[in-house]
């Protein structure tokens, strides 16, 4: 069985800032970090691989740089990794990014399940996972706490919604967008190390993945960033001073003029 | 741009809001949405629809006119009764094939943001998830703001070619505005196929415990490693029956095994955005800002002066809570008088 598990390298979002200047976004001198929800993604695939044996391939879209997401999860136990790399890539909304993503896994032929994260915390869209089932037409699940595979080639999950559990039936292939319940990441092992330091990860540019410059990357998006700016500071913070019973006696009338139900 | 052929925008009209039925009710969001999808269509001087899924919706759609409908399109069939991406995407395209709004509103719930991007890409059209703020500009798009990065970026977004112009909104964020309006309700056949998912739905476990329904809660009272232990946590949920809201909890509690991770609040937990959110002995890490900061009132209850926290918050009390949240709760149970 073939797994394919789509990580992302994010910027450690609590870094990124807003240049009061240029109204850009400053992301030099920002630690990339892999997003926190594929590291459970890979989790998930590599216990399925310890149960029921299968290739798992990490697969990324991003920078040349994004190799070293790459190594880290193949010094996890990952079998083998794809870069997706290339300058027309650059600039990509989710449409670009689940097309190009598709691409590859077509390329890489009879893949049975692809695992994403519930989202990324860069661009915190959860797109990319439903968007790439789409265009692959598989069926997928979203917001996964658990999962199980079945002999007959049927994945039974359980999935967590606003309203409480689900569980559902799916046959392969299919996708699924993960949530931390799915395991803790486990650690690298000097074993894996040792392959990852040596692997050679293949680079697949526009070409290696057959696609034209009009529907990858900034080109290939229908969604426009017009502009970047700061969260409006809260300015309506009111600090209540005086003794505990006149703080309490104060935030009580604070909420009751708010309306705030319940009280 | 957009993949091949811009699609012919002009022949797109009108704002349309998709509304979630749950267990036999509408479900507040879809107000939300079609209010903001009333202002919108206005200011365009266009018309507007919801979409109303379901089975065994009787005449509940009709309430959805009350808030903006010029009509309401209802497709009622055994196969809508539990959610499903499959079913619920090809019944929305076909209907959105059908009439061509040129803006189509979701909820960014645990329905809208699973299946939502689906029919984005079904219909070859662009996708801004968790919007905060909904205009139309000079050249008549839909300006889309929406935080991004963990809420330290707010980013404004158009699709200039993609149609419809697609977004999901925020819970809680738009306000339902009652606009009644003479709408009708079109109860619409769609052809069998339609129905088809390869998903089969084997149970639906509604949560029981409300106490940790926090995306829906109105008031939701949460509890940090300040409050020391198991069993002082008890003050947080005492506190949250009392506002009958639900009760919420930073990362650290959860790890002390105080409270199961359904509580949990931030990055790696829910985001949540109620009318009012207490966070009492939490120190406000960003993890747990990005997850809350979008409530309308913050209560931040610290002993520390300089707790992060406080930067989010819309009332600070900075006092040892040992002593401030039994008083507290006294007053509450004191009412009025
Ligand atoms: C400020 C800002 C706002 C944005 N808003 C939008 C928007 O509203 N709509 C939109 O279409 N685009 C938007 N984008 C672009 C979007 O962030 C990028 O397209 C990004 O590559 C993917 O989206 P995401 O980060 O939201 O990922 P998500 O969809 O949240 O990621 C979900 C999962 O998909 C997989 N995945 C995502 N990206 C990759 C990748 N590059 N390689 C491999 N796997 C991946 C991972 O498994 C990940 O866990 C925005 C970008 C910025 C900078
Ligand atoms: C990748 C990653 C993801 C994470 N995700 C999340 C997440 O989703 N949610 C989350 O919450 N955290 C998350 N964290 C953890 C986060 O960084 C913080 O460690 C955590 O939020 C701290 O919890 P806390 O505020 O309860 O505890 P502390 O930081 O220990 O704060 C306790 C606070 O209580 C106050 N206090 C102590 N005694 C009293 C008293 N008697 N009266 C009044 N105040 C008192 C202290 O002044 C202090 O401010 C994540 C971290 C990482 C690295």
């Amino acid at each position: 069985m073939k797994i394919v598990v789509c990580i992302k390298q994010v910027p450690d979002a609590k870094n990124v800032r807003i240049d009061p200047n240029t109204h850009t976004l400053v992301r030099q001198g920002v630690e990339s970090i892999i997003n926190p929800f594929d590291l459970f993604a890979v989790e998930a695939a590599l216990r399925l691989k310890d149960q029921h044996g299968a290739h798992v391939t990490a697969l990324t879209m991003g920078p040349p740089q994004a190799e070293e997401a790459l190594r880290e999860v193949l010094s996890r136990g990952v079998d083998d990794a794809v870069l997706l790399s290339d300058r027309a890539f650059a600039g990509a909304d989710t449409w670009a990014t689940a097309t190009v993503l598709a691409a590859a896994i077509r390329k890489i032929q009879d893949v049975s399940l692809i695992f994403c994260g519930k989202q990324a915390i860069d661009g915190d869209t959860a797109q990319v996972g439903p968007e790439l089932a789409t265009l692959l037409d598989m069926p997928y699940a979203t917001f996964v706490k658990g999962l199980e595979l079945q002999g007959d080639g049927h994945l039974h999950v359980v999935r967590k919604t606003d309203e409480g559990i689900e569980e559902w039936r799916l046959p392969l292939p299919a996708l699924l967008t993960v949530l931390r319940d799915v395991g803790d990441p486990r650690l690298p092992s000097l074993k894996h190390k040792m392959r990852a330091r040596k692997a050679v990860i293949p680079v697949w540019g526009l070409e290696d993945v057959g696609l034209s410059e009009d529907r990858v990357g900034l080109r290939g998006s229908f969604t426009q960033v017009v502009r970047v700016f700061s969260p409006p500071k809260r300015s309506d913070r009111w600090m209540l001073e005086g003794s505990v019973a006149e703080q309490v006696e104060k935030l009580y009338q604070y909420l009751k003029e708010a309306k705030v139900p319940g009280l | 741009v957009g993949s091949g052929a811009p699609t012919d925008a002009a022949s797109y009209r009108g704002v349309w809001a998709f509304a979630e039925w749950r267990h036999g009710r509408v479900h507040a969001v879809s107000y939300e949405l079609l209010s903001a999808a009333r202002r919108l269509a206005d200011k365009k001087g266009v018309s507007c629809a919801a979409v109303l899924l379901g089975e065994n919706l009787r005449d509940r759609a009709s309430e959805l006119l009350r808030y903006g409908a010029d009509v309401v399109y209802v497709v009622d069939h055994p196969a809508l009764r539990h959610f499903t991406d499959e079913a619920y995407s090809r019944c929305l395209v076909e209907l959105v094939r059908r009439h061509k709004p040129e803006i189509l509103l979701a909820g960014a719930t645990s329905i809208g943001r699973s299946f939502i991007p689906r029919v984005a890409a079904m219909l070859q059209t662009g996708l801004t998830a968790d919007c905060t703020d909904l205009d139309i500009s000079d050249e008549g798009l839909l300006l889309q703001t929406r935080p991004a990065f963990g809420g330290n970026v707010m980013a404004t977004i158009i699709c200039p070619y993609g149609r419809p112009q697609m977004a999901t909104v925020r819970p809680r964020v738009m306000r339902p505005v009652l606009d009644p309006r003479n709408g009708r309700v079109e109860s619409v056949t769609l052809p069998e196929e339609v129905f088809r998912t390869r998903v089969q739905v084997l149970q639906v476990i509604p949560e029981e415990d409300t106490t940790a329904k926090l995306s829906e809660a109105e008031v939701i009272i949460s509890g940090g490693r300040g409050l020391q232990k198991a069993e002082n946590f008890r003050m947080v949920e005492e506190l949250a029956r009392l506002f009958k809201g639900a009760v919420g909890a930073s990362r650290s509690v959860v790890e002390e095994g105080w409270v199961p991770v359904s509580h949990q609040v931030g990055q790696t937990g829910q985001t949540v955005s109620p009318t009012l959110y207490m966070a009492i002995g939490i120190s406000g890490a960003i993890q747990h800002i990005v997850g809350m900061q979008g409530s309308k009132i913050v209560v931040a209850v610290n002993k520390d002066p300089e707790a992060p926290i406080f930067d989010v918050a819309s009332c600070g009390v900075v006092a040892d809570l040992f002593e401030f949240v039994p008083a507290f709760i006294e007053r509450i149970r004191r009412g009025e008088s």
